[in-house]
């Protein structure tokens, strides 16, 4: 395997061998190690359980188009936010960028062949792939109507749905999570090539560690809440039912304890790919790098410690209400840092403008929106007001896709010359960007407005007067599907067509631009030696560009 | 791996996969991956645990109640096979430093015994729950004299044992492939990972039931 690459420059000298044409045929892809065909295995993956999540999402919006529920049923209507809600948590924010860009990255950008375990690596992959079909096949033959969260005792005793199959799926996709994190953690502590401390790692990298964390401790917990529920609804076991004396907010705590670092599963990620951006694009060091690494740390160590936020009208003591929205509020610190540290970076610097880090821009205007808004729902008084609204629907999700999709789409434009050794377009490039950012805050931040005048999430219908906010809200998800395709078609167009991509196009720091583009299977020819800090663009490469 | 021809005539161990510089790099990667893995086990039993606590403080008659009805001396004899087993365990991991195959093939063996008669004493426990109706579910009596909240102690009771006692038939069968390797020579002084991270595995199960038994078994016993 290793070999080829060295010994096979035989009968077409001009075509480099590269981990994409080492071999052949869809064996070679279904039962490879290589953490680099994973990564496309995962791309492959999440970009149809995205598709799925979007179609449910386009539903969603068709039927809020009116005040009256006049194209779906109120059950049906049910079935199709869970459907979007639990493809799109677990089959998409979740496995996304770690699947794919991490799994691509991490080995590169330590210097190593490999990931710590590659066959459990593949394991994962496969473990995703089963869960999120067993929860297709779930949601498509009848669905369950519980929303995401599962939550007890509907999901237990009441709900008629597919609930035991999908949290089969949830579950199996799970210990995925779990694995992958394992993988990355081991990855990150054992397999860093000589000279490349701790202190030289690039963000990325300490943004997946921090991530795995959260995955090894948090994905767990949700593993035996929903064997619980399985084994509620299955052999009338009582953990959660309060006819045996069970408490549906112990469901709660438990559901929330993992999953609301599970949130953080789905932004740390993204707020280290961002990192990366902002600092080959300013061509400039990142300014606090060390604040930056410990700040995803920190993240990860207060995401923890605030799941009771969930719980502000669950019947939760107030005084345990007090806690848990006073460490909240103190999220808001490591993110700050954060922004503020790109910020500095950008400032006065030499930026260039380019498709990634017109998303990075993107990202850090509408996270920082979607974390202020958070601090608000963090504040007791102000969430009773707001709660199960508009309000939070357009919170997460400002989140989540104005953050994370985002992030995910810049890391993808920004290592797809690595990935598949392939320029995109420039032009239409940019142009999604914008389509993207344009129509996505045309779909959420009506219902920021929506939410806070009382329209609540999960209904079909609604009041007349909420009519023109929520027919901008679908016209901007219109304008946001098509935003998503423009990048679907040209990263295949380019794969084909697109021009051939130099080493390191970008001129960038990181082991990762040091290697041919796309990369050899055993990434690099010789183990590179780290010898200085990560991101010094006081020396560009430019040898390296050359390749 | 392909090149596992090319690596032997290079002098390299036919146990190092290619992406490590060396055997203790390898092992050191392994013995990571296997803690880290435990640290996520030690999660999965702990929501249990929780929801254990929550309930034994709010229902402690119901609980305290319901624990007498197990059988404290099956349950004491498993405690000693279990840690029997532990012992067992350690020595094939002794064994397996020291490259000894028969020792290896023979305390792989008694700790799978071992564990099957953990497993096969479980078995009993159970059917005499079936057999009184102690089982939740539909066919649930509450015991006599006891708050219906029993049933919650019940459920419990066999999802927490019962996913220990998966546990241990995952490890039976993990020893068996340990057995079938050591008797292929797979072991040696230079390399013997895969036995240190099933006796970590082993271990940990064992500890899972050093915390069941006094929980589910002990607490509040007023007499034998």
């Amino acid at each position: 395997m290793s070999t080829n690459a060295v010994s096979a420059p035989g009968a077409r000298v001009a075509r480099r061998v590269n981990y994409l044409n080492a071999r052949h045929g869809v064996r070679s892809w279904l039962l490879t190690v290589d953490h680099k065909r994973i990564a496309i295995l995962y791309l492959i993956g999440v970009t149809f359980f995205f598709v799925v999540g979007g179609l449910y999402a386009s539903l969603i919006r068709l039927e809020l188009l009116t005040p009256k529920g006049d194209v779906f049923l109120s059950e049906t209507y049910n079935k199709l936010f869970t459907g979007h809600g639990v493809m799109m948590v677990f089959f998409f924010m979740i496995p996304g960028i770690p699947g794919v860009l991490g799994n691509f990255l991490i080995p590169l950008m330590v210097g190593a062949r490999d990931v710590a375990f590659p066959k459990l690596n593949l394991l994962s992959w496969y473990l995703f792939a089963i869960g999120g079909l067993t929860a297709l096949w779930a949601v498509v033959h009848g669905g369950l109507d519980t929303g995401w969260t599962f939550y007890t005792p509907y999901s237990t005793v009441y709900s008629n749905g597919w609930v035991v199959v999908t949290a089969v799926g949830v579950f199996i996709s799970g210990f995925s999570s779990i694995l992958t994190g394992l993988n990355f953690l081991v990855t990150i502590h054992t397999m860093r090539a000589p000279g490349m401390t701790w202190m030289r790692m690039p963000l990325f990298c300490w943004g997946m560690y921090a991530t795995a964390i959260i995955q090894i401790l948090g994905t767990p917990v949700i593993a035996i809440t929903l064997l619980l529920v399985a084994a509620e609804r299955l052999f009338h076991l009582g953990v959660f039912d309060p006819a045996q004396g069970g408490d549906p907010v112990l469901f709660q705590h438990l559901f929330w304890f993992y999953s609301h670092p599970a949130v953080y599963i789905m932004i740390l990620p993204a707020l280290s790919v961002i990192s990366e951006l902002v600092t080959a694009f300013a061509r400039k060091p990142i300014f606090g790098y060390k604040f930056i690494a410990a700040s995803s740390v920190a993240i990860a160590a207060l995401s923890f410690l605030v799941w009771g936020h969930h719980m502000f009208v669950s019947g939760q003591s107030v005084y345990a209400g007090l806690v848990f929205s006073i460490l909240s509020f103190m999220v808001a610190i490591p993110s700050a840092i954060k922004v503020f540290n790109w910020t500095a970076t950008l400032y006065k610097s030499a930026v260039s403008y380019q498709t990634p880090l017109l998303y990075a821009l993107g990202f850090i205007g509408l996270f920082t929106f979607g974390g202020l808004t958070g601090l608000m729902l963090a504040a007791l008084g102000l969430d009773i007001h707001v709660h199960d609204t508009y309000f939070i629907v357009a919170h997460f999700h400002y989140i989540m896709v104005g953050g994370t999709i985002m992030a995910y789409l810049g890391g993808l434009h920004y290592w797809w010359p690595k990935i598949s050794g392939k320029l995109y377009p420039e032009m239409w490039s940019r142009v999604s960007a914008w389509v993207i950012f344009i129509g996505f805050n045309l779909t959420f931040f009506p219902q920021f407005i929506l939410g806070y005048l009382g329209m609540p999430r999960r209904y079909h219908a609604y009041p007349d007067e909420f009519q023109v906010l929520n027919v901008m809200s679908t016209a901007g998800a219109s304008i946001l599907g098509l935003g998503y395709l423009i990048p679907l078609v040209y990263f295949f167009w380019s794969m084909r067509y697109g021009k051939d991509a130099a080493d390191n196009p970008w001129g960038a720091t990181g082991l990762e631009w040091q290697t041919p583009s796309p990369p050899p299977t055993e990434n690099f020819a010789e183990t590179p030696v780290v010898t200085g800090r990560p991101y010094d663009y006081t020396t560009i490469p430019e040898e390296v560009r050359v390749g | 791996m392909a090149d596992a021809a090319h690596a032997v005539a290079a002098g390299t161990p036919p146990e190092l996969q290619h992406h490590f510089t060396d055997l203790e790099h390898q092992r050191e990667a392994s013995t990571l991956g296997m803690w880290v893995f435990l640290v996520t086990e030690v999660l999965f039993f702990g929501g249990m645990f929780t929801a254990y606590v929550v309930y034994r403080s709010t229902y402690r008659p119901a609980f305290e109640g319901a624990s007498n009805l197990l059988d404290i001396r099956l349950g004491t004899i498993n405690t000693a096979v279990l840690l029997l087993s532990s012992l067992t365990m350690a020595l094939a991991v002794r064994a397996a430093a020291q490259g000894r195959k028969k020792l290896i093939v023979f305390f792989l063996s008694s700790t799978i015994l071992l564990g099957a008669v953990f497993l096969g004493i479980k078995v009993v426990e159970y059917s005499q729950k079936f057999a009184h109706h102690e089982v939740p579910g539909p066919h649930f009596v509450v015991p006599e004299g006891l708050p219906r909240q029993a049933e919650m102690f019940f459920s419990l009771y066999f999802c927490m044992t019962g996913l220990h006692a998966l546990h241990m038939i995952i490890g039976v069968g993990l020893l068996s492939w340990l057995i079938a390797r050591a008797r292929r020579g797979d072991f040696s002084v230079r390399y013997s990972t895969p036995v240190d991270l099933v006796g970590l595995y082993w271990h940990f199960v064992d500890i899972v039931w050093i915390f069941l038994f006094p929980l589910l078994y002990l607490l509040g016993r007023h007499t034998l």
